[in-house]
């Protein structure tokens, strides 16, 4: 049976920049001028204080694996065991993401707040996912 | 802040049913399990549907058609499994105001044989689409349970006490006969059962079925005259907070139900979580009751894993918790909530056979909608 397509996102207006940035191999979010926060996902206004004086900034992609699943039962598209994580950037926001380069993963391959970086996974020429790997 | 403690034990629940059966019902379409348990719900406050003239479901437009009746108050909130909880709260405060006399709160969900039921899904450009999709969550194994991992880092919770969960669960499940899974179950089953999505196992997620549930609501005035013994609605919480997982804000806490529903619910009752004679906490997973054990206050933050290994709430113990055998054991349709609804309103009414809880006088019922996303808490009691 052939294998469905891996979902794609759709860029919106106010997430284009976001999209934009991983096709440059940046990993480009939003920062509040007014509180100072990071925050993800891409909006135009702080979800801390509701300021609109918010830009968006290129970004380390370095972070820590916050929590995850080992899907074994999960999307057709994927070859399981995979791993679905939230990844706390250094700069604070969390956004989910796969941790790749992990075979066969358990676990013990997964420690708790593991250092992670992000991989730019060019999926096709429109679009880039962001993928993390541990360092 | 405006207070509701003025619609404390002003409405009750006088009718309340299930559809005939639960479980795998491919002859039915969805809205047909909405229309059998409305009938019986009706029938059992000893109405007819032309009575009715309040209505809320998470599809009201298309119930009363089907149904062929004319409301003159609807709510259609549909944040998922909590749904029904909250139309209970909403409907307490329209039969105050007088909006309806009389309404009633129907689910029905052919969540395993998906008759009638429509596609799932949003589109690519939704913000599920762009920021959860791309990354393989498939349904709420996937979803649902990525939490369980930071609160197990952060508090040392275990495999084993998760399992502890299901298996205090079935054996409620075990003393009901409609129940879907009634062989006991121990610690070891759970964890050898095969992995979906670790740390869930097969036996730490629950149910897909087929089944419905309905409600009938009257003002507290009115409540006396009905055949069967009043629920009364003593407090109530509501709350959403948002959509995907990845935006749960913080992934040890319920925090809906921390900062929202549970101090509104307990406030309006004046109640608190020692007055609970029982509980029904959605379980989804087996991370879910645990996440409300702590939101509500019945435990300390991190202290879910161990309370829920020393078997508190299962048959014996001193806190009985979802005595129908729960989403894990006893039924799930997708949308729960109304289930939870039912064996609280069946346990305070003495209805629940060789499960019920001698002398109870109040039931807390609380679930998630979504992934942790909405949520709602209500609490009832006979008195
Ligand atoms: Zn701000």
């Amino acid at each position: 049976m052939q294998k469905p397509p891996r979902p794609l996102p759709q860029a919106t207006p106010e997430t284009k920049e976001y999209w934009d940035g991983l096709k440059a191999h940046e990993l480009r979010i939003q920062r509040c001028s007014d509180c100072s926060e990071f925050y993800f996902f891409p909006r135009p206004f702080c979800p801390s204080c509701h300021s609109q004086n918010v830009a968006f900034q290129k970004v380390s992609g370095k972070g820590k694996l916050h929590s995850y699943v080992i899907a074994h039962r999960g999307h057709p598209a994927f070859d399981a065991p995979y791993v679905i994580a939230i990844v706390e950037l250094n700069e604070g926001p969390k956004m989910m993401t796969n941790i790749i380069g992990v075979d066969d993963p358990t676990p013990e391959k997964l420690p708790a707040d593991a250092a992670v970086e992000i991989v730019f996974d060019d999926v096709n020429e429109n679009v880039t996912l962001p993928q993390f790997k541990l360092v | 802040m405006a207070d509701s403690t003025a619609l404390r034990h002003k409405t009750a629940i006088v009718g309340a049913a299930e559809t005939n059966t639960v479980g795998v019902l491919p002859d039915y379409s969805q809205l047909q399990l909405h229309a059998e348990s409305a009938f019986n719900a009706v029938a059992d406050a000893g109405l007819k549907m032309s009575d009715i003239d309040g209505v809320a479901s998470v599809a009201p437009a298309q119930l009363t058609e089907y149904l062929g009746i004319m409301p003159r108050w609807v709510d259609g909130t549909s944040v998922g499994g909590c749904s029904f909880l909250i139309h209970v709260g909403h409907a307490a405060a329209a039969i105050a105001a007088g909006y309806a006399d009389t309404v009633l709160i129907t689910h029905g969900e052919s969540g395993r044989s998906r008759v009638g039921v429509g596609g799932f899904g949003g589109g690519a450009s939704t913000i599920g689409g762009q920021f959860e999709a791309p990354f393989g969550v498939a349904g709420p194994p996937t979803m649902f349970s990525v939490p369980i991992v930071h609160h197990m880092k952060k508090f040392g919770t275990t495999e084993e006490q998760l399992a502890a969960v299901s298996v205090a669960t079935r054996a409620w499940a075990v003393k009901n006969p409609r129940a879907m899974m009634r062989d006991p179950i121990t610690v070891d089953d759970v964890l050898s059962s095969r992995i979906i999505a670790w740390p869930m196992h097969l036996l730490n997620c629950c149910l897909v079925t087929d089944g419905g549930g309905a409600l009938v609501m009257v003002s507290e005035e009115r409540a006396r005259d009905f055949p069967k013994k009043p629920v009364y609605l003593l407090g109530r919480g509501e709350n959403t907070a948002h959509q995907g997982i990845s935006s749960m804000r913080d992934m040890s806490v319920w925090s809906g139900a921390a900062e929202v529903t549970g101090p509104e619910a307990f406030r309006m009752a004046g109640l608190g979580p020692k007055d609970m004679d029982h509980a029904m906490f959605y379980d989804a997973f087996s991370h879910t009751p645990m996440y409300a054990l702590e939101a509500l206050g019945f435990v300390g933050p991190g202290e879910s894993g161990p309370y829920m290994a020393e078997m508190h709430t299962a048959p014996g113990g001193d806190f009985p918790m979802n005595t129908n055998g729960g989403g894990l054991s006893y039924t799930h349709t997708g949308m729960y909530g109304m289930f939870a609804i039912q064996e609280a309103v069946a346990q305070l009414r003495g209805e629940s056979g060789e499960r019920q809880i001698d002398g109870i006088e109040t039931s807390i019922v609380h679930a998630p909608g979504g992934m942790f996303s909405a949520t709602a808490t209500l609490i009832l009691g006979n008195q």
